[in-house]
């Protein structure tokens, strides 16, 4: 309770060079009025006690510091994957697989939006900050689910998005935050007022390019990139200086004139090359390097206008944080030909590689295999196929994947697995690193008609080049109802061993999933599906311990924080945002 | 990318949830679609002249755009048939014009980079479909179809239709709205295995040895909810069933040989009447 009590002084203690606010001493129990105030003198100490330990999170200051070292606060979710790591993992402890439970709904906070919610939400000392689609960020009470603020930011009618009006979240530093909008702009915004700092138009909408993911923070940057791989983008990873908003450098993800890769695209394909970037990048300060999952290249299934590789499609780009220089890539789906965007989490990590100690990063991909690669490198140390995959097998000792014959996409189609919407997507993966197992939601027996057609470049048009079609007369579901069997593929949450690329345990939905997962240090797994379940595992069985009825399609990751000294989880699902916690 | 046409839909559906409970799936879909929609006018003299060589404009801006996601027929996606001359959200031509230049917000429609002359020739490509897919190969009079459809046929067995027959089967209301009279000459001459998912039927035995039969309406990781034979709503804990058999086939058998020509094309006319529940005026 202490905590709660001394809130207002978190947020009103200034900086040094800010005035305090008139009244503020005997309001908010100054530490100096401690004396003229008619408390104990026990409490008083306390009081200093409290505020001395808790030093510079006191201001509210979110420093880079602080992002580095965010498993020092477990009390917070700073970033959008909780770590610069992409663990999606927390240290904290206080609801375990014996009192899970117990859990139960503490508030609910309905978005004034129909979009999909797939904003995963920060907390700063008490503070959540969302977004509700497509572009307005909220300020939250954390333990009642109040409304502070809302910042409403009204996109161009010109955005164009392929799969929704959507946003993924939000990245701090300092007192602002900042949020990619739909229509191609980046925005900071002051976390205590909701004022906006500045606003910068990076890309044009009408060409389809979009800015969906949550930006990362590294230094004194912000780094995004757009989304708009179904429109013919070129995309690409920028920085942008965060007390400014003026670009420091920029990264094409699809090689133009005079840059290395130009050649794996044929005559001017590159100008449409897709390359999207719509998940966040991780970040490892070791390196200093920044990996970012890039996108389908474009058009999507057809790939006839694009002989080569098309570098950097499907690929994960190693680079610079300070300068944007590519160090290394690693391309997952040369010359793509089903959508299959890399657009997933780089999950860092240290393992024993065949006796050796690996800075290791960790990747389940949309092309349906688990890879491990040297993250100084981008050395190809194993893939392996976590669902049916039929589009390849094996791969050569380089890490390319051997492509099987018959397996294009055709006039007529083709049948290839895993489907269209992959294997699993951009929803977030977790490991934990106390069971050392790799999590990651998946479609399994899915599959696909790979369908090709001529495909002519108009700018702002959809530049799809055929299409994915559902194997069923019912397509994927439209509705409450599912109807699907077994057979015809289901979604899952698969635990991996990191080493062998083995699955060590499944936990089957009847439906797929566009849900992200969390783990905990006590060993639990919280993820939900299209079912409207959000529910709690075992983390090292996958025995299922809990579960709520959220009553719409869970379509983010969940993440955990502690308010009080109670733990919280927090998940999207319809268009609202659920929190639980143990009950007292 | 994701391309989720389908799971942009299903959020407008949870709103629904509340409705979902009282009516089928299909109705509410109608209604959500029905909410969002201009107001459904009576159907416009059709605009101005366009030549063939406009319809084959059409075909191709169709085909390399908005066929990525409704298919090549125009009926792709789930409760959108773009390809029988009716539309749920628009009646005029300017209405269609619209939509194909603006988009629907809150749906995965986005709005595409048309003139106003392409957007015509879209529609006028898709009013072309409506008018080849409109005709079934012998014409038939729908009143002598209602008489077999009720009769000889014996459809209402499995079918229902504005509230007579059984539930069990497809109901058949809005038929004439949703498929074209030569899909369902087709269904009727040659069934064919499979049926859609949502025509499923499912037998499940309880851990106490009852079978239940009826049609599936709906199933998780949980439970199984059907429509048993005796038309009741049930929901099953999934722990609590020994057995669970989907059957994904018809029982329909085909009508060949069971019925003339003229009779299918009869069935084939009532049954292309058939355009769903009307509003009562006050």
């Amino acid at each position: 309770m202490i905590k709660r009590v001394l809130k207002p002084v978190a947020q009103l203690a200034p900086r040094r060079s800010t005035p305090r606010p008139q009244g503020s001493q005997s309001r908010y129990f100054w530490p100096s009025a401690c004396s003229a105030l008619i408390v104990g003198q026990s409490f008083c100490r306390v009081l200093l006690v409290t505020l001395l330990s808790a030093g510079s999170s006191l201001q509210a200051q979110v420093s880079f510091e602080r992002l580095l070292r965010s498993d020092s606060e477990p009390q917070n979710w700073l970033t959008y994957s909780g770590s610069f790591r992409g663990h999606r993992y927390s240290t904290l402890a206080q609801i375990t697989p014996d009192n899970v439970k117990n859990l139960e709904p503490q508030w609910v906070f309905q978005s004034r939006s129909l979009e999909k919610f797939e904003a995963t939400a920060l907390v700063v000392d008490g503070i959540m900050y969302t977004v509700q689609a497509p572009n307005d960020i909220v300020a939250l009470d954390a333990a009642t689910g109040r409304t502070f603020w809302v910042y409403s930011y009204r996109p161009s009618p010109l955005a164009r998005l392929c799969c929704g009006r959507v946003n993924r979240g939000l990245a701090i530093l300092g007192d602002t935050l900042f949020m990619g909008t739909i229509d191609g702009h980046l925005v900071a915004v002051d976390a205590k007022s909701g004022r906006l700092v500045w606003d910068v138009a990076l890309t044009r909408p009408e060409a389809g390019y979009s800015l969906t993911l949550a930006p990362l923070i590294v230094k004194d940057k912000v780094i995004v990139g757009p989304a708009g791989g179904e429109y013919g983008i070129r995309g690409f990873v920028a920085a942008y200086d965060a007390k400014t908003g003026k670009e420091a450098w920029r990264f094409y993800t699809v090689a133009g004139p005079g840059e290395p890769g130009r050649e794996s695209w044929g005559a001017d394909s590159w100008k449409t090359g897709g390359g999207s970037i719509w998940v966040t990048g991780s970040y490892d300060p070791d390196t200093n390097l920044t990996y970012w999952g890039v996108g389908n290249a474009g058009p999507d299934r057809n790939a006839d206008s694009r002989p080569g590789d098309n570098l950097y499609t499907a690929s994960v780009v190693a680079l610079d944080a300070d300068t944007g220089k590519l160090k290394w890539h690693y391309q997952f789906s040369p010359h793509d030909e089903f959508d299959q965007d890399a657009t997933q989490i780089a999950v860092l990590t240290n393992i024993e590689w065949q006796g050796r100690p690996r800075k290791a990063m960790l990747w389940a991909s949309r092309n349906g295999h688990f890879y491990v690669l040297d993250r100084t490198t981008g050395e190809f140390l194993s893939g392996r196929p976590f669902v049916r995959v039929t589009w390849a097998e094996g791969f050569d000792r380089q890490g390319r994947p051997n492509r099987v014959p018959g397996q294009e996409a055709t006039a007529q189609g083709t049948l290839v697995y895993p489907g269209n919407q992959g294997a699993t997507n951009w929803y977030s993966p977790s490991y934990s690193p106390r069971t050392g197992l790799f999590y990651v939601p998946a479609w399994v027996n899915y599959a696909s008609l790979f369908i090709k057609r001529p495909q002519t470049y108009v700018e702002g048009q959809y530049f799809g080049g055929g299409e994915g079609r559902a194997t069923d007369a019912q397509g994927l579901r439209t509705g409450t109802a599912n109807l699907r069997t077994e057979d015809e593929g289901y979604g899952a949450i698969l635990a991996i061993d990191p080493l062998t690329g083995a699955r060590k345990w499944e936990y089957k939905m009847v439906d797929f999933t566009d849900a992200g997962i969390l783990t905990t240090a006590s060993d639990l797994l919280f993820s939900g599906g299209r079912e409207g379940f959000f529910y709690a595992l075992d983390a090292r069985t996958g025995a299922l311990l809990w579960r709520f009825t959220v009553g719409g399609q869970v379509q983010s990751g969940p993440m955990t924080y502690s308010v009080g000294g109670r733990q919280y989880v927090a998940v999207t699902a319809g268009s609202s945002l659920f929190a639980f916690a143990l009950r007292p | 990318m994701c391309c989720s046409v389908h799971s942009v839909c299903s959020v407008v559906v949870f709103l629904a949830e509340g409705a979902m409970r009282r009516l089928r799936p299909r109705w509410v879909m109608g209604i959500l679609l029905a909410a969002g929609a201009l107001a459904a006018g009576p159907l416009a003299a059709q605009q101005r002249p366009l030549s063939p060589a406009d319809v084959e404009d059409g075909q191709r801006l169709f085909v390399g755009s908005c066929a990525n996601c409704h298919g090549p027929d125009g009926d792709a996606v789930p409760g959108v048939d773009l390809g029988h001359g009716q539309f749920r959200r628009a009646s005029t031509d300017d209405e269609l014009v619209d939509i194909i230049r603006r988009g629907v917000p809150g749906t995965a429609m986005p709005p595409g980079n048309y003139s106003n002359t392409q957007a015509t020739q879209i529609v006028a490509y898709l009013r072309s479909l409506a008018t080849s897919a409109q005709k079934p190969t012998t014409a038939g009079d729908a009143g002598r179809g209602q008489v077999l459809f009720e009769g000889k046929g014996q459809c209402l067995t499995c079918h229902g239709v504005s509230g007579k027959g059984s539930r069990l089967g497809p109901d058949l209301s809005d038929v004439g709205q949703l498929r074209r009279a030569s899909d369902l000459e087709r269904a009727l001459l040659d069934p064919g295995g499979a049926v859609r998912p949502q025509n499923r039927t499912v037998r499940v035995v309880t851990r106490d040895g009852t079978t239940i039969t009826g049609r599936l309406l709906n199933h998780d990781t949980f439970t199984l909810l059907m429509l048993d034979s005796q038309e009741q709503l049930r929901a099953l804990s999934k722990s609590s069933l020994r057995e669970i058999v989907f059957i994904k086939t018809s029982a329909k058998t085909s009508y060949r040989g069971r019925l003339t020509a003229q009779e299918i094309a009869d069935v084939v006319s009532y049954l292309m009447s058939l355009k769903g529940v009307k509003a009562i005026a006050p």
